[in-house]
């Protein structure tokens, strides 16, 4: 069956996701009793790694919301991208990624967890990148995927440190040690790489530039995974972690200043911008510093407040990404200069924007207010640095009001704008989501103790590792988070009323900054090329010399240097007696050897490494060794056939080193040479451990029926190893024929015979 | 290189070097010898054939293109390996029959070990010769 396209029937694509929220909706009544639900099977049983979720407060709280979320964007991309020749591509990786990230927050283990969270980097990839076509698309795609791929990367070694230091894997287990982690040696590296991985996912200063660049992506991305989903990611882990890494100075001051300079900065940003996309993109990140800036602290209030704001944030987020995409959609431009006086046309719309903007704003009676007045509260209730939480809040939030403003009554009223298209309403599959989100909002607001005792309670007492009460309440009296909610409100309809005056002044100084972060990642991604340029001319010369040169040296340094520095350089205590014939034999390969480096023509140095080969074959056979001294010979003869051969197509042999080049050789052959004679002398200085040999002396014959042990060991104990081998002389052939091939087709004289 | 002498010679000593390859082969298991000795003895024979009549002709004589013939040698060595798997043993484990065995008399010993070692034997003769035809054909 085709769902979708042309024929109108994309929003069958929302009932999956929807399905699965009904699936979570229905864990709702078990959770508010403060069950967990938990699920296992083993994955990699000998790694400790399970594919084991667990569903408590916290993942059912985001759960709800991907899953929600997931369905209403699923809806709106259906009616965004109507038509669109790939619209079923798109809304595979949609759902691909849905399905990653509810892994992420559901997973109970910490691996599989590291495995759904690259998921979500990939699937988000596709995602920014799916419009292909375009190179802003390619880059802002790029950006993001090495950025949290980075982040993803400390966040393994992070994960493995914390594994070991913990040992297990679980997290529930992890976490019921709560703070006697922090004793751990390990702590400070573990909380650091993790936070790494968080704070890449999560957009936090100074890794935040990716996410305004991934507003490349078609609006019900952007509206998905940067309101939603993927960036609260790395606030998830944060708030997962809590209870085993919440409390320590560390954790305290990296996620409050770190959040707090990310919610200011990025709010500020957001007034610079006349995009309206982009204007909301940087107040996501300013929310995202603000979710990191209250989980850094420890009281419940301040915790409740940050549960609360992020389900504000993500129905209010969503909601007024997807009014700027009808605003793209069907007025052809989302430069707020270039908008106004839409109420008329867009009726529905605007009624839309202005209930998901009051709520941002934090306007009564929306759950935003109940929000706000939270976080004054929480912001009150930190013990260390009350201050600078609650100026940074009431700053940032003043600055959202304007945003709101700006978002929600700009492009409506006023005087009507010139855009490329004559405005008209927008078809329900777009505004029906929207709709239902930024209702949401007025409906929790009016009756908040629906959400609390049922996701926000639950979910704070995840975070904090212990049984919290929440109450969310319209009404707080008159208090001093009352007093902040007016200071900014007056603080934030001043800045909408002067904000253009503002914008102007920001655009102004943001043209005389030295650096932007966009600029030095530039920088940082060119440096990297460059590096790997050079080192690949340095390494990688084509040199058939030049490649010998290095891997002798490296054999010769690597082998004197652990012998020397482990103290293994030991003689043998006793020598045997070396009798004539041995004499003889070693003064042949010598003299081979010495012919051999002084040679004038190949043919010469070639007979005279063929010497050496038959001198160590003769070595073979007085102790004892017949196969391998047959196929020591063996080998020799077949390098003189393969030598026959190529001897007319080499270059010239004199043309070839200079006489300085071939001193230095000869002083690396002796080099190597010393090393290896000094490794098999310290070998035969140890006493000789004769149990493996003793093993298959006594058990060739009954067990495998054959006398010639090393043939036996070959092909039927270690037949596995061999079969790894030939397996790999098959292939070397193959590619070395596929080579010698390629390079004639290349050079155009005909196909193989 | 057309030397009549060398031709004649070739023609003699090529059969005479595949014949002691499959001996080599053969007695490895208690002998020096082996697939590996084997499948190097028979390359070199096929290597001096090509010198001596031309590559077209060895690998006529060959009949399956060397690197076919690699692959093959490693897809006899899996099969060989996987039969003890057949008979619930781990992979690779020998397995031995003896035809006609009575009380005083071993019988005719055969083995997956066997096959393993031919199946060597073909990975040898096949990756050498798929390098020494290609080296020589080239240019």
């Amino acid at each position: 069956m085709r769902v979708g396209g042309r024929a109108g029937g994309g929003w069958l694509y929302a009932l999956p996701p929807a399905a699965l929220a009904l699936v979570f909706a229905a864990c709702l009544p078990a959770i508010a009793n403060g069950e967990v639900i938990r699920l296992a099977v083993d994955w990699v049983p000998s790694l400790g790694i399970g594919l084991s979720l667990l569903i408590d407060g916290l993942s059912l709280t985001f759960a709800l919301l991907i899953s929600g979320i997931g369905a209403v964007i699923a809806l709106y991309a259906s009616g965004y991208l109507a038509g669109h020749p790939q619209l079923g591509r798109f809304m595979l990786t949609l759902l691909l990624f849905m399905l990653s990230m509810l892994g992420l927050v559901l997973a109970d283990n910490l691996i599989t967890l590291f495995v759904f969270w690259e998921l979500t980097t990939l699937t988000s990839y596709f995602l920014i990148g799916f419009d292909h076509a375009s190179a802003k698309a390619r880059r802002a795609a790029l950006q993001a995927l090495l950025l949290t791929g980075a982040g993803g990367l400390a966040l393994l070694a992070g994960f493995i440190l914390l594994g070991s230091a913990a040992g297990s894997l679980e997290l529930s287990e992890i976490l019921a040690l709560g703070p006697a982690l922090q004793e751990h040696p390990l702590h400070l590296a573990i909380l650091l790489l993790i936070l790494l991985g968080a704070f890449t996912k999560s957009a936090q200063i100074p890794f935040h530039f990716w996410l305004p660049n991934a507003m490349a992506a078609p609006t019900p991305v952007s509206a998905y995974l940067h309101s939603a989903t993927m960036v609260k990611a790395g606030v998830y882990l944060l708030a997962r972690l809590h209870p085993a890494f919440g409390g320590s100075e560390a954790w305290i001051w990296s996620l409050t200043l770190i959040g707090a300079a990310t919610a200011l900065l990025s709010a500020v940003m957001a007034l610079r911008q006349s995009d309206l996309k982009l204007t909301l993109a940087y107040t996501t990140v300013m929310a995202l510093g603000t979710l990191t800036m209250f989980l850094g602290a420890e009281a419940p209030i301040a915790v409740a407040a940050a549960i609360t704001f992020l389900i504000v944030h993500s129905f209010y987020k969503a909601a007024l990404f997807m009014v700027v995409g009808i605003l793209d959609k069907q007025t052809g431009s989302r430069d707020v200069e270039r908008l106004g006086g839409l109420a008329k046309a867009m009726p529905v719309t605007a009624a839309v924007a202005a209930a998901a903007a009051f709520s941002m704003a934090g306007f009564p009676p929306f759950l935003g207010f109940i929000g706000k007045e939270l976080k004054y509260e929480g912001a009150l209730a930190i013990a260390s640095e009350p201050v600078l939480v609650a100026g940074t809040a009431v700053l940032a939030n003043a600055l959202i009001v304007a945003v709101a403003g700006i978002v929600a009554l700009r492009p409506f009223y006023g005087r009507p704008g010139e855009t490329p298209k004559a405005p008209r309403e927008a078809g329900p599959r777009l505004w029906l989501g929207p709709l239902c989100l930024a209702a949401l909002g007025l409906l929790f607001g009016l009756a908040p103790a629906s959400i609390a005792d049922t996701l926000v309670q639950p979910a704070v007492a995840a975070v904090l590792g212990r049984p919290a009460t929440v109450e969310l309440a319209l009404w707080h009296g008159i208090n001093l988070p009352l007093a902040l909610s007016i200071l900014t409100f007056a603080l934030g309809v001043a800045c909408y009323l002067g904000h253009r005056a503002l914008r102007n002044r920001l655009v102004a100084l943001e043209a005389r900054l030295p650096a932007s972060a966009d600029g030095v990642w530039d920088g940082l991604l060119e440096g990297l090329k460059r590096l790997a340029a050079a080192q690949t001319a340095l390494l990688q010369s084509g040199l058939l010399r030049r490649y010998m040169l290095i891997v002798f040296a490296t054999t010769a340094l690597a082998l004197g240097a652990s012998l020397i520095a482990g103290e293994a350089l030991r003689l043998p205590a006793e020598w045997p007696g070396p009798s004539l014939k041995h004499w003889a034999v070693t003064a042949l390969i010598a003299a081979g050897a010495i012919m051999a480096a002084l040679a004038r023509t190949r043919l010469i140095a070639v007979c005279a490494l063929g010497v050496v080969g038959v001198g160590i074959a003769l070595v073979y056979v007085m102790f004892g060794a017949p196969d391998v001294a047959i196929t020591q010979l063996l080998v020799e003869t077949l390098v003189v056939v393969l030598l026959a051969v190529i001897m007319l197509r080499l270059p010239q042999f004199e043309a070839g080193p200079e006489p300085r080049g071939r001193r230095w050789d000869a002083l690396l052959s002796i080099a190597v040479g010393t090393a290896v004679s000094a490794v098999l002398l310290a070998v035969l200085a140890a006493p000789l451990d004769r149990r493996v040999t003793a093993y298959f002396e006594e058990s060739s014959v009954p067990e495998a029926f054959g006398r010639n042990i090393v043939n036996v060991i070959l092909v039927d104990f270690r037949a596995l190893d061999t079969f790894g081998e030939v397996a790999v002389v098959a292939v070397a052939a193959v590619g070395a024929v596929a080579l010698l091939l390629g390079g004639r087709r290349s050079q155009g004289s005909g196909e193989r015979p | 290189m057309s030397s009549l002498i060398l031709r004649a010679a070739t023609r003699l000593l090529v059969s005479l070097m595949l014949v002691f390859s499959l001996y080599m082969l053969l007695r490895g298991h208690n002998d020096p010898g082996g697939g590996f000795i084997g499948g190097l003895i028979a390359s070199i024979g096929f290597a001096l054939y090509a010198i001596a009549h031309g590559t077209g002709a060895a690998r006529r004589a060959l009949r399956v293109d060397p690197p076919a013939i690699a692959l093959i040698g490693v897809g006899v060595a899996l099969l060989s390996g996987l039969a003890a798997v057949l008979a619930g043993e781990a992979p690779f484990t020998g397995q031995w029959w003896f035809l006609g065995a009575g009380p005083e008399d071993k019988g005719l010993p055969l083995s997956t070990v066997l096959l393993f070692d031919i199946g060597v034997y073909l990975v040898v003769v096949g990756s050498v010769l798929s390098l020494v035809l290609a080296l020589e054909e080239e240019g």
